[in-house]
C-alpha cells in the first residue's frame, strides 16, 4: 500500500501561451521525487512543464510532459540575506504576494508573474534591468537537478559548475529542476518611481536607452505600424524602486501596501482576424496619445509597472483560435541600430500589425546557453496566419544578417539550420547533451523540431 | 494563542489544502501522517507563508492500538481534528485481493472511527472542540464500481452521525464532509465531469465555513445533495441493473 507508484498519466491537449502549436500529450503530475524517478526509468524522454508561459512548444512533449505544479513549497527564507529556497513549481505571483508586503522583491523578473521558479531558471529570464543587473542566474545561489537515471545534483557556480551553467537557459533539456535558492532584494516601498519619455523615432529611442545606462529598469514600447521618419516611435518607461522618503505622503504610511488591481478575464476567443491592421493601428494610436499625456514622473505600484498585462487574465485569447506567435531576437550593440531598423521596416511594410512590440537593452551573457547578450532585444507578437509565417521567415533572415540570436522561450517556428546559423553555442550544447545521455531522458517538441 | 488544528492524513492533496486554509487564518497546525518525513516540506512551507507554528507527527491510521499513545504525545491538545484519511485502489483488484480489500475497509472506516472516538472522549470532557470526518458520497449507496471503498465510507458516515447525536449536548461539533469528486491524486487520470468536480481548495474553504457556521453535514458542491437524493431513491430491482 505504501509502495511508490508511478503516477498515472492522462492525455491532455496542451499548448504554450501563444496557443500554437497545440499538441495532445501524456501528462503526469508527480507529487514526489520517487514518482519522477519511476517515470524516468521507463526510458521515454520527458520534459518538465512549469506554468506554460513559454509561447511555443518548449514545455510540450507528446510522450511525457511532467507537470510540476505539486512541487510548490517554500522551503526556507533567510531575512538577513534575502535568500529564498523554493520548489520549482512555486509561482512568482505567490512569492510576490507573500514577500512584497515584507519588503522583498525578486532581483530579476520577466514581464509576467505567472511563471514558475523552474521556468524562470530554465529560460534564464531577463527583466527590464538586464543591462544593469543581468539575468535570473545572477540571483541564483544553487539549484537541485534531477538528471538521467534518477540522480540528483546540487549545482551552483562552485559545485557541478558546468551542469549549473547549462541548466540555466537550458530549456529543461538537462534535467528536471527540483528546487532552487535565489536572492530577493530588500525594498523600502512597493512603488516604482517611473519616468515616461516619448521617442519620435528609432534613433531617439536608442539614444534614450544609452543615456539611461544607470537607470535600474528601462523598456520601450514601440508603435510598429509607424513608418518613414516616424519608424520606431516609442514610449520609453524608466523606473527605480522608490524610497520611503520620495513617496507622496498619502502612500508613506503603509509604503509596502498597494491597492489591489482589478483583474479582467477574457471570457472567450476573439474571432480570427479581429486583430487586423485597423484595430491594432487604432489601439497603438490611442496608447501613444495617452502615454504622451502621461510623460514625466509618477509613482506606480509594482504590479502595474512590471506586469501590465497580467491584469488581463487570458489575454492570449484576444488573438483568436489560431493563436499567435512571438518573435524575439537580440542584436549585438554594433549592429543594433541598423538591424532594428530593418526589422521594423519589415514589420511595418508587411502591415502585419504587431500588438506588442517591446524593446529592451541587454547586458552581457551569463549562462552557457542563455539567450541574453549585450545588445538590444526586440519582441513582436503576431496573430497566426500564413502571412505571418512569411513575415517570420523574413525577420529571422534579417536577424541572422545582423548577427543576432533568438529566444527559445518565445519560439515555435525556427528551423535547426537557422538556429545553428544564429548561435555557435548550439553545437556544443548538443554535444554535451549526447555525451551525458540527456537526449535519452529529456526532450520537448521544440528540441525535436530544432534537433537539440 | 488559539489551539491548533490537527490534520490526520496530511500528505494528501486535500490535507495540504486544509492545512493552508487554517494556517492562513492564523491557526497553529499539527500535521500527521504515516511517513512523517514527507511532511517536513509542508512544515517549512506553512511556517514561511503564514508565520504560524507547525509540528509534524507520525500517525498510522491502521495501527489502532497506537492511537491512544499518539494522542498522548501531542505537545498540545488540538481545538479541531480533521480526518482526511482515505484509500481507494481499483475495485477490481480488491475483489481478487482480500488483504487489499481489508485495508480499504479498515482505512476508510475502522481507523478513522477509533481515533475520532478517542478525541471525542477528551473533547466531551472539556466541553468544546470540533471533529471533522471527510467521508464520501460513495458511502450513500453501494455501487458495483467501488463498494469496498463505498462501504467503508458508509460505515464512517454512520459513525459520525451517531457520534454527533451523542455529543450534541456537550458543545462538541461533529462535521461530516461529503466531497463528491475532487481533483486529487486519488482521482488522477480519471475522466471527471468538471461541473461535479471540486478542487482541494474548495473542500478546504467549505470545511472552514462549515465549522464557523456550526454545520453538521455538508456536500462540498451543493449539486451532489440532489444527485445523491436521486440515486438513493432508485428502487433496488432497477438499481441493480443500472451501470452507475
Ligand atoms: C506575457 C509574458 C511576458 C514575458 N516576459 C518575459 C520577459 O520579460 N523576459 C523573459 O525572459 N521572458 C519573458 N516571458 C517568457 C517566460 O518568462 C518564460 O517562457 C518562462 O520560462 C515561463 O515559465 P513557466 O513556468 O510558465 O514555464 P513553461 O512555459 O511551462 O516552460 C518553459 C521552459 O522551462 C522548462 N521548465 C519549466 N519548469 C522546469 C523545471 N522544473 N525543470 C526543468 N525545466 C523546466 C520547460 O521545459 C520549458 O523548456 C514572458 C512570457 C509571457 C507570457
Amino acid at each position: 500500500m505504501s509502495s511508490p507508484m508511478a503516477p498515472r498519466g492522462s492525455l491532455k491537449t496542451l499548448c504554450g501561451w501563444g496557443r500554437y502549436p497545440v499538441q495532445t500529450c501524456h501528462v503526469y503530475c508527480p507529487r514526489s521525487e520517487s514518482e519522477m524517478i519511476q517515470l524516468l526509468k521507463r526510458g521515454l524522454p520527458l520534459i518538465a512543464r512549469g506554468n506554460g508561459r513559454a509561447y511555443g512548444d518548449s514545455a510540450l512533449n507528446r510522450e511525457a510532459t511532467l507537470q510540476m505544479r505539486h512541487f510548490n513549497r517554500l522551503l526556507g527564507f533567510n531575512p538577513q540575506t534575502g535568500q529564498l529556497i523554493a520548489e520549482a513549481g512555486v509561482l512568482l505571483a505567490e512569492i510576490l504576494e507573500i514577500f512584497v508586503p515584507r519588503g522583498w522583491f525578486p532581483l530579476v523578473t520577466p514581464g509576467t508573474k505567472f511563471v514558475t521558479v523552474g521556468g524562470m531558471i530554465a529560460a534564464d529570464v531577463h527583466g527590464k534591468n538586464h543591462h544593469k543587473e543581468g539575468s535570473f542566474v545572477r540571483s541564483l545561489d544553487w539549484l537541485d537537478l534531477l538528471t538521467s537515471e534518477g540522480q540528483i545534483y546540487r549545482c551552483s557556480p562552485s559545485e557541478n559548475r558546468d551542469l549549473f551553467y547549462w541548466t540555466v537557459g537550458g530549456m529543461g533539456l538537462t534535467g528536471v529542476i527540483l528546487r532552487a535558492a535565489f536572492r530577493l532584494r530588500p525594498i523600502e516601498t512597493a512603488w516604482i518611481r517611473q519616468t515616461i519619455r516619448i521617442a519620435k523615432n528609432l534613433d531617439e529611442v536608442i539614444d534614450l536607452f544609452e543615456a539611461a545606462q544607470d537607470v535600474t529598469y528601462s523598456v520601450a514600447w514601440i508603435d510598429c505600424l509607424a513608418s518613414g521618419s516616424r519608424l520606431g516611435r516609442s514610449v520609453v518607461m524608466l523606473g527605480e524602486h522608490a524610497t520611503r522618503e520620495e513617496l507622496p505622503t498619502k502612500y508613506r504610511q503603509r509604503p509596502l501596501r498597494t491597492p489591489q488591481r482589478r483583474k479582467i478575464s477574457i471570457p472567450l476567443d476573439f474571432p480570427n482576424g479581429a486583430l487586423n491592421a485597423l484595430t491594432v493601428g487604432t489601439f497603438n494610436q490611442l496608447y501613444f496619445l495617452n502615454s504622451q499625456r502621461k510623460a514625466g514622473q509618477s509613482f506606480v505600484d509594482w504590479d502595474t509597472f512590471f506586469y501590465p498585462l497580467d491584469s488581463l487574465l487570458g489575454w492570449n485569447r484576444i488573438y483568436g483560435r489560431r493563436g499567435f506567435v512571438q518573435f524575439q531576437c537580440v542584436l549585438p550593440l554594433s549592429t543594433a541600430r541598423e538591424g532594428l531598423s530593418a526589422l521594423l521596416h519589415c514589420t511595418s511594410a508587411a502591415g502585419a500589425g504587431s500588438f506588442l512590440a517591446v524593446l529592451k537593452k541587454l547586458g552581457d551573457q551569463q549562462g552557457y546557453f542563455s539567450f541574453p547578450m549585450a545588445g538590444y532585444t526586440l519582441a513582436l507578437d503576431f496573430p497566426m496566419s500564413q502571412r505571418t509565417l512569411k513575415v517570420l521567415d523574413q525577420l529571422e533572415e534579417i536577424t541572422l544578417q545582423y548577427g543576432g540570436r533568438f529566444y527559445l522561450a518565445k519560439d515555435s517556428h525556427l528551423t535547426p539550420l537557422r538556429l545553428r546559423q544564429s548561435d555557435c553555442r548550439v553545437e556544443t550544447f548538443v554535444k554535451v547533451r549526447n555525451a551525458q545521455q540527456w537526449t535519452v531522458n529529456f526532450a520537448s517538441e521544440q528540441s525535436k523540431r530544432l534537433r537539440l | 494563542m488559539t489551539a491548533p488544528v490537527l490534520i490526520l492524513g496530511a500528505t494528501s492533496d486535500m490535507g495540504r489544502a486544509i492545512a493552508q486554509r487554517f494556517a492562513a487564518q492564523g491557526y497553529p497546525i499539527q500535521l500527521a501522517a504515516r511517513q512523517v518525513s514527507r511532511l517536513e516540506r509542508d512544515k517549512a512551507d506553512l511556517a514561511i507563508r503564514y508565520g504560524v507554528p507547525v509540528s509534524v507527527h507520525e500517525f498510522d491510521v491502521l495501527a489502532v492500538e497506537t492511537h491512544a499513545a499518539f494522542i498522548q504525545q501531542l505537545p498540545m491538545q488540538p481545538a479541531i481534528v480533521i480526518c482526511v484519511v482515505g484509500f481507494m485502489p481499483a475495485q477490481k483488484v480488491c475483489e481478487q485481493d482480500c488483504s487489499l480489500a481489508l485495508d480499504v475497509m479498515r482505512t476508510n472506516y475502522e481507523g478513522p472511527a477509533v481515533i475520532l472516538s478517542l478525541f471525542a472522549n477528551l473533547f466531551e470532557q472539556r466541553g468544546f472542540g470540533t471533529l471533522v470526518g471527510i467521508s464520501s458520497v460513495a458511502g450513500e449507496r453501494g455501487r458495483a464500481s467501488n463498494y469496498f471503498y463505498g462501504s467503508g465510507k458508509a460505515g464512517f458516515t454512520a459513525f459520525l452521525s451517531g457520534l454527533r447525536q451523542r455529543l450534541a449536548k456537550s458543545g462538541v461539533q461533529v462535521l461530516t464532509v461529503l466531497p463528491g469528486y475532487v481533483n486529487t491524486r486519488m482521482t488522477e487520470g480519471m475522466k471527471l465531469p468538471p461541473l461535479l468536480t471540486a478542487e482541494p481548495k474548495e473542500v478546504a474553504n467549505a470545511i472552514f465555513a462549515a465549522i464557523e457556521k456550526k454545520k453538521d453535514v455538508i456536500y462540498v458542491r451543493p449539486i451532489w445533495r440532489w444527485i445523491m437524493l436521486l440515486i438513493r431513491w432508485i428502487p433496488e430491482p432497477l438499481f441493480k441493473r443500472l451501470s452507475l
